[in-house]
């Protein structure tokens, strides 16, 4: 059976047996040669394993597969290395396992259940790609400069770089239809092809970190007007089950600003996947009217695969996301639900009998975690020429039983930027995105680019609204006791004011046609008509009409009919009307009574 | 040497015949009995998750299964108890295979025990196959979506938490109330409008009374489609551990007549808390490390691994649906067996002891509930244009209603507006009326009509989450008011 595997070094030092098996988890005799994380091949089905663990003669393996029906005394073949991916054109489009094996190749092949041992390589080896050279033999390149381009998706050129490592004179290229496995050019003695391998737990190499300026746009109210995240930034969206985390996850993977979307189905729903699956193709991406799986990459690794490819898959996802920012793309990694993750480490730990640290995880929960998160960011790519690409990652996590102490919320919150809280009391009064506006905050400091990018006011109606709807809060801690009466007249508006940016500004439909993005133009619109009600309530109110009056007028509720103003030369047409509406209706009504 | 020959010679005769006539190799040197386990020294040939017979000298036989092996030693987890097993009157033997069971559609109209072999003191029903009971993970890529909307004739699903074909969705209940009623009457009433395909149950009891379990033998003898059912049961005083394979056998079963033999199944699991406790009592005795509340730290992926056996496959006009019944160990949700479930399934639906002693029958409590499929199989063509819009104005009034009388019992109705005193005399009649509609089974348009009544209390311009043009069709003071 091991002469099945390749061993570069060939030696005996690579051969090992099982002597002991508990679920995921095997104990190895042997393998003297091996490393840690060095992959393996367990049993004569070959499954993958990777070692976890070396303690004295034996190595400690986590299979990738299910471990059913092996034996004390398998066979198990090192392959001399760690797990790695395959990178290059046709990545995109593609739907993974968490191991990188191809889920349509391998449906084509084993049908609708996933065999165990089945084999298949992460990119396609028939398809063909039309290599256009950006080089001619006798230059000089190095690492990360553009050997040439293939066009990937009708909307994105993919760039083949001199991989991490190479450097030299170019001493062939060359031009035309080639497979991803055939030599496009030789490097100073090296043959590159346009694929490429990576081990997916080490970053790939940049030239440098930049600092975070800009936004990721998601096209979320809540999210860009509130608490918006940086372009190579980290977020995180903790919640209870059911408060909508999947839907959120789905929306940026949908409307986000980015040219490259991996989305990791990280011990999730095979149903919810299959939703985007079915989804994506039919969506087009708003940027290049393309469709929307074009730009994205699916890693699924549903909750009843493998716990150790759960583990790998997060890995993967963030690998491939920096294979693009490397060619100076914009990629979003989105992972549900980290938890998972978190406790596939946990689970792992536990079969080996480490000495657990809180609620059972190991001790090094935080540093894997922030060692993920740190991949994210805003880089000089390696090459030559400048050329700046960025990482965003957005993890879900899934806190036991709602409850936000718990440590893979706590450990990821220490590295991530962004904290978007989900709030089951929100999510059961329909309320969506039910994201917490009192708990929720962004780190970045972004409102210096909104403000020259978009519109003067916007940190300043931002914080506005943030403020409003604290006071808000506040105040129905005392309207609950007291009752309505018992508040004066300008907070009698606050209250009404908070209720509108609740109801017609944070709240926004994901299965809307208009609303379910809405941008940045439209955001502050919204928000300046919101203003503009308040100052007219407070207007009317300051001329002396009964407050209770003021708060139910019936033209505030037009309020709610900006979500579907279009985002054209129409808008600012669109605010000026319901501003003069609501100031004519607010002090007509007073005339008439005055 | 020997060894490995005899496991070279073990695995070609499997290869050979699938089950049946093999080697007969025993061992007999048992160094510890614990709880449901064995320790076997000299198990070499034994591989990690096959079955083995467990053998006493009284000629009993019992089946078991390797859960670790550790050089030449092996843990055996036995079902049927370990009662009058000791160290010297025991052997076990090897049958060289996975844990499988025999499928086909002789099983439709039999009563199984716990394990899949017969209760009803018939034969063993006929196998078309046999499948190991693990199942393997259904590919992504292979499945399609959900989206065929079954009307169960109870408003607080079908019309705010829509239930669909290939759907897992469990029922949260607390002791005492009447969950069994509930998805017995799912199982017997559920239908797809518009079509007369028969659905399948497969009923598998975890650890349940005899009782409930007569209760459910009953109920489906007397519906119309009792030769089209299976029940696997596992009571409360049969073995523990053979609760671990009661779901796998009925999923395995389940899957077989879903998508091979293009059958509508609807699989009960009844009850997941039982069943966690059993997985809790095996890790126990193998001394593992215990996670919350003593559960394993890998009932996550244990339970995933029989959830996400539900759904529709390309190839098979067949679906698996999923309906659980979960007892909230003192009714509550933050439990570690209802968080991991509510994590995995899609969706919930409550029953909570609150409404039943308010009086609503069937005592949902629609706040907490949810359906994660449920905007896939609602809407024009499928339920009514109205369904979405109506549904989330239903769930926010009541929700505001619910608050209101929060309020009131804090500050009295004194301080309330005229407002806060509509909503909160909807949200009564939205239990009462709507929720609490007894033995009555809905159509979903009187479902659909009956929140349109309740919510024509409020002014079309307060019903924001509907759309205008169904508010002017169906608000009745806007529709009466039209020409």
């Amino acid at each position: 059976m091991s002469t099945t595997v390749s061993t570069p070094d060939g030696t005996r030092d690579q051969v090992g047996t099982v002597v002991r098996v508990s679920g995921p988890v095997l104990e190895v005799a042997g393998l003297p040669a091996c490393r840690l994380y060095d992959v393996v091949r367990v049993g004569v089905q070959a499954l993958p394993g990777e070692v976890i663990r070396l303690d004295g003669a034996l190595a400690t393996v986590q299979v990738f597969e299910d471990t059913s029906g092996l034996r004390s005394g398998d066979p198990v073949t090192g392959t001399g290395g760690p797990l790695s991916i395959e990178l290059g054109p046709g990545l995109l489009g593609t739907v993974f396992d968490g191991t990188q094996r191809p889920l349509a190749a391998l449906s084509a092949e084993h049908g609708i259940y996933i065999p165990r041992g089945a084999d298949l390589p992460g990119l396609d080896r028939a398809r063909t790609w039309e290599f256009v050279p950006s080089v001619v033999a006798g230059g000089r390149v190095e690492a990360g400069d553009e050997l040439g381009t293939v066009q990937e998706t009708a909307a994105l050129r993919h760039r083949v770089l001199v991989p991490p490592g190479v450097r030299g004179v170019v001493e062939h290229v060359v031009e035309g239809s080639r497979r991803v496995d055939e030599v496009i050019a030789r490097v100073q003695g090296h043959d590159v092809q346009m694929l490429q391998r990576w081990a997916i737990r080490r970053p790939r190499p940049v030239r440098g970190h930049q600092a975070l300026r800009r936004p990721l746009l998601t096209g979320q109210r809540v999210l860009d007007g509130l608490f918006p995240i940086a372009l190579g930034g980290a977020g995180i969206i903790p919640g209870g089950f059911g408060t909508g985390k999947t839907v959120l996850e789905q929306a940026i993977a949908k409307h986000a600003e980015a040219d490259v979307v991996v989305y990791v189905g990280c011990g999730e729903r095979g149903n919810e996947l299959t939703e985007v699956l079915e989804e994506f193709p039919q969506l087009s991406d708003p940027r290049t009217g393309r469709p929307l799986m074009e730009r994205t990459v699916l890693v699924a690794n549903t909750s009843n695969m493998p716990v150790a490819a759960r583990e790998a898959s997060v890995y993967l996802g963030i690998t491939m996301a920096e294979y693009y920012r490397d060619q100076g793309l914009h990629a979003v990694l989105l992972a549900d639900s980290t938890s998972r993750w978190g406790e596939a480490l946990r689970e792992v730990s536990g079969r080996l009998g480490e000495i657990p640290a809180e609620d059972g995880y190991p001790a090094y929960l935080a540093t894997r975690l922030a060692a993920f998160y740190e991949r994210a960011g805003l880089v000089d790519c390696l090459g030559s020429t400048p050329r700046r690409g960025s990482v965003t990652v957005v993890g879900a996590v899934s806190p036991a039983g709602g409850d936000f102490s718990e440590p893979v919320t706590q450990n990821s919150l220490r590295v991530a930027g962004c904290f978007w809280a989900l709030d089951a009391s929100l999510a059961r009064s329909r309320h969506f995105p039910s994201i917490n506006w009192t708990r929720s905050y962004t780190s970045y400091r972004l409102g210096e680019w909104f403000d020259e990018h978009v519109a003067e006011d916007w940190s300043r109606l931002s914080a506005w609204a943030v403020r409003t709807l604290q006071e808000e809060g506040s105040l129905l801690e005392v309207v609950s006791l007291l009752g309505v009466e018992a508040v004066a007249p300008p907070q009698r508006v606050t209250l009404r004011v908070g209720r509108m940016l609740r109801e017609d500004y944070l709240q926004q439909s994901s299965f809307d046609p208009v609303d379910a993005s809405c941008p940045p133009r439209k955001q502050i619109a919204m928000l300046q008509l919101v203003k503009a009600a308040e100052d007219a309530m407070t207007a009317a109110v300051t001329a002396g009409r009964p407050v209770a009056d003021v708060v139910a007028h019936p033209a505030l509720r037009t309020v709610a009919a900006a979500r579907g103003w279009p985002t054209d030369e129409t808008l600012e047409r669109h605010l000026d009307e319901a501003v003069a509406a609501l100031h004519a209706a607010l002090t007509t009504d007073e005339e008439e009574q005055g | 040497m020997t060894t490995t020959d005899t496991r070279a010679r073990a695995r070609d005769a499997v290869a050979a015949a699938p089950v049946g006539i093999l080697p007969t190799i025993e061992m007999r040197d048992v160094r510890r009995v614990a709880g449901p386990l064995l320790l076997v020294e000299g198990a070499d040939s034994l591989a990690f998750g096959e079955v083995v017979t467990v053998v006493t000298d009284d000629g009993s036989e019992r089946d078991g299964q390797v859960l670790e092996v550790d050089r030449s030693r092996a843990v055996v987890q036995v079902l049927g108890g370990t009662e009058g097993i000791g160290r010297a009157n025991v052997a076990v033997r090897a049958r060289f295979r996975a844990a499988v069971t025999g499928v086909g559609t002789d099983v439709l109209g039999r009563v199984l025990d716990g394990a899949g072999r017969p209760r009803d003191g018939r034969p063993e029903p006929t196998a078309e196959a046999y499948r190991p009971v693990n199942g393997l993970p259904l590919n992504p890529v292979a499945r399609i979506h959900p989206d065929q909307f079954i009307e169960t004739g109870f408003s607080a699903i079908d019309g705010l938490n829509t239930l669909v074909r290939g759907q897992k969705l469990p029922v949260f209940t607390a002791a005492g109330l009447p969950a069994a009623e509930v998805a017995a009457r799912i199982a017997t009433q559920a239908r797809v409008p518009g079509e007369s395909d028969e659905v399948v149950v497969v009923f598998a009891a975890m650890g349940v009374t005899r009782r409930e379990a007569d209760f459910f033998r009953d109920q489906f003898a007397a519906s119309a489609s009792g030769h089209r059912n299976v029940l696997l049961l596992n009571l409360a005083n049969d073995p523990t551990i053979e609760r671990l394979f009661t779901p796998r056998v009925a999923l395995t079963l389940a899957e077989y007549l879903a998508f091979e033999k293009h059958l509508h199944v609807l699989v009960i699991l009844t009850d997941v808390t039982a069943y966690c406790e059993a997985l809790r009592e095996i890790a126990a005795a193998r001394e593992e490390m215990p996670g919350r509340r003593g559960y394993p730290g890998y009932m996550y992926t244990d339970l995933a691994s029989l959830f996400e056996r539900a759904g529709r496959v390309h190839g098979s006009t067949g679906s698996l649906t999923q309906l659980s019944v979960l007892t909230m160990p003192d009714g509550d949700i933050t439990h570690p067996i209802p968080d991991l479930t509510g994590y995995i399934t899609e969706g919930q639906v409550v029953l909570s002891r609150d409404m039943a002693g308010r009086g609503v029958d069937p005592p949902f409590d629609v706040l907490p509930s949810l359906s994660r499929l449920m905007n896939a199989g609602v809407g024009e063509g499928r339920t009514r244009a109205d369904h979405r819009g109506l549904a989330d104005q239903l769930y926010a009034c009541y929700a505001r209603g619910v608050e209101v009388r929060r309020l009131v019992s804090i500050v009295g109705e004194s301080g309330l507006t005229a407002e806060d005193r509509r909503i909160l005399a909807f949200a009564g009649r939205f239990e009462e009326e709507f929720v609490g509609q007894g033995e009555a089974r809905r159509t979903i348009t009187q479902t659909l009509d009956l929140g349109w009544e309740l919510l024509s209390e409020f002014e079309p311009g307060e019903l924001g989450r509907v759309g205008a043009e169904h508010v002017a069709r169906h608000h009745r003071t806007t529709a009466r008011s039209q020409p």
